[in-house]
């Protein structure tokens, strides 16, 4: 058997660098809804990073906001933020973004 | 260099299987007491309040979390142990794949037990085929010094860098859980020795804190093709490596067992009996006495269940003119017992002889001495060409 395939894991098991590869696949498709911030109520505490199951969501110096390629729309950083600053819009309220 | 000569104690299987893995030091240990296995719960945590055994006791709810518990332990470095049966043992079963999924070196001990659906408190390994496609390594051993030796020699196993799979010990449960016999326990500085090699292997991944990696999170598509190959490919090489280990064993503590499959009176045997764990001690008394009275039988006992041994079973089992296979369990939606249907697979290879299926010893039932004469007449009588049945329930022709 002539193995062709190009190793995606350095290791015997499957471990990844989440920092380079842990977002690998396009979750991003599977999103019905959309964490959409309101920075007027972001303190940068970092619980909606913490708790991302993808972990996509990304520093932005003063607050998170999601990596749209890779959040699923779970919705778990609008349930964690202790702020409420986090809603979860419907995609179909971006449809004219394409 | 040899180990020292060890204390010889008389207890039971299941206080084997709680000093076997004392001697190892798992650093991690969690069990949920299930019959007939929970004398190791019970001795393991005697060890640890007497603080003969330093390690961390995580008391559980139930079997699934037993084995999450010892799974994220060992993934994140820990050399773990934990023990089940039965129901305990299925309803451990989503976990039992995600420690082989994630190639975490978990080593436990199954007391084998029939399964549910008929509320079996009863000997038998059912519950082994019930695990079986969980891609662990599975090994049954036959007597109490067996499952010492063989908990040392399978962390050898689980943890060695070029295999970091999960292992299986299984015994017969009710035979041997509460059968007392002489056993030598080791000198723990030995079985420190005998483990040694492990540290001088390059480190696995492990988790680290601080580091952001991901174990399993790459489930779809090429990622799930290439871990799935790995394991594979892993268990593969756990044949070979099962020999080594069990030579080196030998070697060192003075005991070896023949590795993936033991062979007794086979090389110049016609017939041979295929049997595994505690009924293979009373088909060699058999053996013994069927060849006094000139019948060319010998006996492979089954030692590696999964990966199975293809190649050696074929080495040995070519050019015999007949094989009689003792299955203490079933193979729902086959006629053969699982180990005959496995053998059966084999059959291209060892070539076209008969290949009689007999299930015994269910729901503790005995395999008796009139039992298994009766298998070596039968599959004696088919070596000669007579007929014979495929597959016989030797319970319900009694």
């Amino acid at each position: 058997m002539v193995i062709k395939h190009k190793n995606i894991f350095k290791t015997e098991s499957s471990w990844s660098n989440a920092d380079e590869v842990l977002l690998c696949l396009d979750t991003g498709s599977w999103r019905t809804e959309r964490p959409v911030l309101d920075k007027e109520k972001c303190n940068y505490c970092g619980l909606c990073a913490l708790f991302c199951p993808p972990q996509c969501m990304k520093d932005m110096g003063d607050h998170f906001l999601p990596d749209l390629a890779y959040c699923k729309g779970c919705g778990i950083c609008a349930q964690e933020c202790p702020r409420d600053a986090i809603a979860m819009v419907s995609e179909g309220e971006f449809a004219d973004e394409g | 260099m040899k180990a020292k000569k060890g204390q010889v104690m008389v207890i039971t299987g299941n206080a084997v299987g709680a000093y076997g893995a004392m001697l190892c030091r798992p650093e991690v240990v969690a069990i949920y007491p299930i019959t007939p296995q929970s004398e190791i719960a019970e001795q393991l945590a005697t060890f640890c309040a007497n603080g003969i055994l330093d390690t961390e006791m995580v008391e559980v709810e139930g079997e699934n979390s037993s084995m999450n518990v010892v799974c994220a332990a060992s993934i994140a470095g820990a050399r773990v142990f934990t023990a089940s049966s039965s129901y305990g043992l299925v309803f451990m079963y989503d976990a039992l794949q995600e420690a082989s999924g994630y190639r975490a070196p978990v080593v436990m001990v199954n007391a084998n037990r029939e399964t549910p659906g008929i509320h079996a408190v009863s000997a038998g390994q059912q519950d082994l085929i019930s695990a079986r496609d969980t891609g662990w390594v599975h090994i049954i051993v036959e007597n109490d010094q067996e499952i010492l030796d063989q908990i040392i020699m399978a962390y050898r196993l689980a943890e060695d860098y070029d295999i970091q799979l999960p292992v299986m010990v299984h015994y017969d449960g009710f035979y041997l859980s509460y059968l007392a016999e002489a056993v030598e326990i080791p000198v723990i500085e030995d079985v420190d020795n005998f483990l040694e090699p492990l540290k001088h292997q390059p480190e696995r991944q492990k988790l680290v804190p601080g580091v952001s990696i991901g174990c399993g999170s790459h489930g779809m598509e090429m990622g799930y093709v290439e871990a799935r190959y790995k394991h594979c490919q892993a268990l593969e090489r756990v044949k070979n490596k099962v020999d080594e280990i069990d030579k080196e064993f030998g070697e060192y503590f003075g005991r070896s067992y023949g590795g993936q499959i033991e062979e007794y009176q086979t090389e110049d045997a016609e017939i041979v009996v295929v049997a595994s764990g505690s009924a293979a001690g009373t088909v060699r008394t058999v053996i013994d006495a069927k060849r006094a009275e000139g019948v060319k039988a010998g006996m492979v006992k089954l030692r590696l269940f999964r990966p199975f041994p293809a190649e050696r079973l074929i080495d040995v089992l070519k050019g015999k003119k007949a094989v009689g296979v003792i299955d203490r369990s079933l193979c729902f939606g086959w006629k053969y017992g699982p180990i005959c249907m496995e053998l059966k697979a084999l059959a291209v290879d060892i070539g076209s002889i008969p290949i009689l299926s007999y299930i015994d010893g269910l729901a503790n039932l005995d395999v008796t001495i009139p039992h298994i004469g009766r298998v070596i007449d039968e599959v004696n009588a088919a070596a000669q060409g007579k007929p014979y049945q495929e597959v016989t329930w030797i319970p319900m022709e009694e």
